[in-house]
This record gives C-alpha cells, structure tokens and sequence, in this order.
C-alpha cells in the first residue's frame, strides 16, 4: 500500500437489536479490516451493550450478530475500547461481557484480551489522536 | 488534534450532547444543529453545563434557529452563530470531526 | 481540501438527510472537493427514483441526483444495507431475480469498501445520521 496508514476509529454508541446501527457498524469494522488501516474500535453509552454475554435472538427471530465480535481479532481488529463510566453507569462489569481475544503475532501467538477497559478521560486521549472518526 | 464535535439532538430528548460535552477537550470546537440548537438557548437547564465548558467553542447552526422559530438574541451568550458555509469553515479549520448521531 | 460525506438516515424521516445535503452544497460552493458521499443504513433510501413527495415539499432524491450531475458527484449506495432495503439497480435486479430496478439518476450502488476508502483517501469525513 502506497497511502499513508491512517488511524481509524469506529465509534458505537448504541445498543443492538433495536436499531441496525450495531451490526451494519460492525460490517463496516470487517470490511475495513481489509484496509490496513490502524483500527480502534470504541464502545460508549449504549455500545457497551453491543458485547453482553448470552445474547440469544431465537424468540425475536432476529439474526444473533453477536458471535461476530469473536472473530474480530482474526480480522486484526485487536484494539476495543471499553469505557468504563458508561459500564458503570449501567450496572456492568467487564464479567459481563464476552471474552473477546487474539493472538499477538508479535509475543509468540500469546492470547491476549481484545478488550481494553478505559476511563473517559483515557479514552478522550485515544479519540484525539485519531485521524477519522466513523459514527453509526 | 483540535476536533470539530457536531450535536444534532435536542439535549432533552437524547444524551448525546452530555455524551460530547464530556468528551471534548480544550481547544476543541462544538456545533449545534437541528434539534440540539435547543441546547443553546439561555435560561435552560443545559445552558450552565454549555457556560461552565471553558476552552471550548460553541456555535449553533442559524439556519435551524430560524426554522425553529428561535430568534438570534435567544442564544446563550458566547455561542457563535454560524451559517453552513462557516460549518464547512469549521470543519476544515479542525483536523477531524466527530459527529455525535 | 477533499470532503466525505456519510449519510446514516433516509429522506424526509430526519433532517439528516437535509443536512448533509445543505453541507454538501456549502462544501462545493467553498471550492472544496466531495471526493463521495456514502449512504448507508436507512440512507440509502435517498437514492430511490419511487419517491414520489406533494408537489409543495422539495425532493431530496431529485436534488441529490441534480447536484450529482453538476459537479460530477460520486454518490455511492451501499450495496448490502440496499439490499436490506429494496434499492435496486439493473445489475442487482438481475442478479436477485427481481421485477424492477429503482436506483436514481446519478446514484451507484456499491460495495462498504468504498467508505472505508473514501475514510482513507479524504481528508474530512463527515458523517449525518439521527
């Protein structure tokens, strides 16, 4: 790739199943993995929502989207963001969500956690130094 | 980085522009427009949380005051009215923008 | 300078669709460059030819597919949140065994990567949505 490696941030701020706006952002996250662009993905508000444990659609008979996060890290989407305000204010832990994990290529394929937990002001760092901004 | 933040839910409604205005740092610049330019206007219960913001630039979008019958000496002072070719300006001025949707 | 422009809503339901209209415009009358703008999630409703607004209201597909065509505007509909929708194009329509084909003038359906593409090679994106 000739172009610069830009800094991507995917920002979700909703939770699913009452809108599309969850999933149809994740299938921006897979296609974008593509890309090779440095990608971080941020989970505020009601996006922290979006990786509960034990979602389960079978008696909405809407599609369970939510196994796709699992295989984010073999897409090299490995930088998730966690604010740790909006768990709390919600009454959630990170027990609460998903494990979601990859395999550091660069630590002899050690299996790390996907998930970083992040205070506001942490995570308002992070967005700064961000060069695009995706909001679904 | 200096980040252009745009809000366009009424802050009575939805969260988002609590969510911005917690996220936006020194130096950066917020615009309100369509609904959130209700979050503009004096003597609300948002009004002190857009004054006790120091550092950052409000502005709200005149076109949507206009429609929504909300005259100009309305505005909480200290807040820019802009018009879309300043909200182009602006996001241009800014290395990025975040839109709070 | 060059501009993306994300469409997250369709026509008339929200002002989004208005906004990022009015943007557009401004970005172009500025002497900018809109490199494309994306409609996704219910915004790719803005690129059907069914609709059909009272004589009095403005037609928000029309005045995409007019502003298009001026300045050679690259309007790009995402193809699997068309799908989702019924925004149809002569390839799609074919290829899914459909009666009609309904994608304006002006308007291509195409794949997500061309977001994250216009992301990469803009230099602001900017995104309207609800």
């Amino acid at each position: 790739m000739s172009e610069q490696i830009k800094k991507f941030m995917y920002i979700n701020r909703r939770a699913p199943y009452g809108t599309i706006y969850a999933w149809e952002s994740l299938e921006v996250v897979l296609i974008g993995a593509a890309f090779d662009q440095d990608v971080h993905v941020a989970f505020i508000d009601d996006g922290v929502y979006q990786l509960l444990k034990g979602q389960d659609t079978s008696a909405v008979d809407m599609k369970n989207f939510s196994p796709t996060y699992q295989a984010l890290g073999d897409y090299d989407v490995t930088k998730l963001y966690v604010e740790k305000e909006s768990l709390e204010e919600r009454g959630l832990t990170l027990e609460d969500l998903m494990p979601l994990t990859y395999e550091d290529e660069d630590d002899d394929w050690a299996e790390k956690d996907s998930i970083r937990l992040m205070s506001r002001a942490e995570l308002a760092d992070i967005m700064d130094e961000q060069d695009i901004l995706f909001s679904f | 980085m200096t980040t252009l933040h745009t809000v366009n839910k009424s802050p009575f409604e939805k969260s988002s522009m609590d969510s911005c205005l917690a996220y936006a740092k020194q130096g950066s610049s917020v615009l309100l427009y369509e609904d959130a330019i209700y979050g503009a206007i004096k003597g609300t219960a948002v009004a002190d949380k857009v004054a006790a913001m120091g550092g950052v630039n409000f502005y709200v979008l005149g076109p949507d005051l206009k429609a929504r019958g909300v005259s100009e000496d309305k505005v909480v002072d200290g807040i820019g009215i802009v018009d879309y070719a300043e909200f182009v300006t602006l996001a241009a001025e800014n290395d990025k923008v975040q839109a709070w949707v | 300078m060059k501009f993306a422009i994300q469409v997250n809503e369709g026509p008339y339901q929200h002002q989004a669709a208005d906004s990022a209209y009015q943007f557009t415009k401004a970005v172009l009358e500025a002497g900018h460059e809109i490199m494309r703008v994306f409609f996704y999630h219910d915004g790719v409703n803005n690129g059907t030819n069914l609709t059909t607004p009272p004589q009095d209201d403005r037609n928000i597909v029309n005045r995409w597919s007019e502003l298009g065509k001026k300045h050679d505007l690259d309007l790009v509909v995402c193809v699997a949140a068309a799908q989702r929708r019924g925004i149809v194009d002569e390839g799609e329509m074919k290829r899914n065994g459909k009666s009609a084909q309904n994608i304006a003038d002006g308007f291509r359906i195409s794949g997500l990567g061309q977001l994250v593409e216009a992301g990469i090679q803009s230099d602001r994106l900017v995104v309207f949505g609800d």
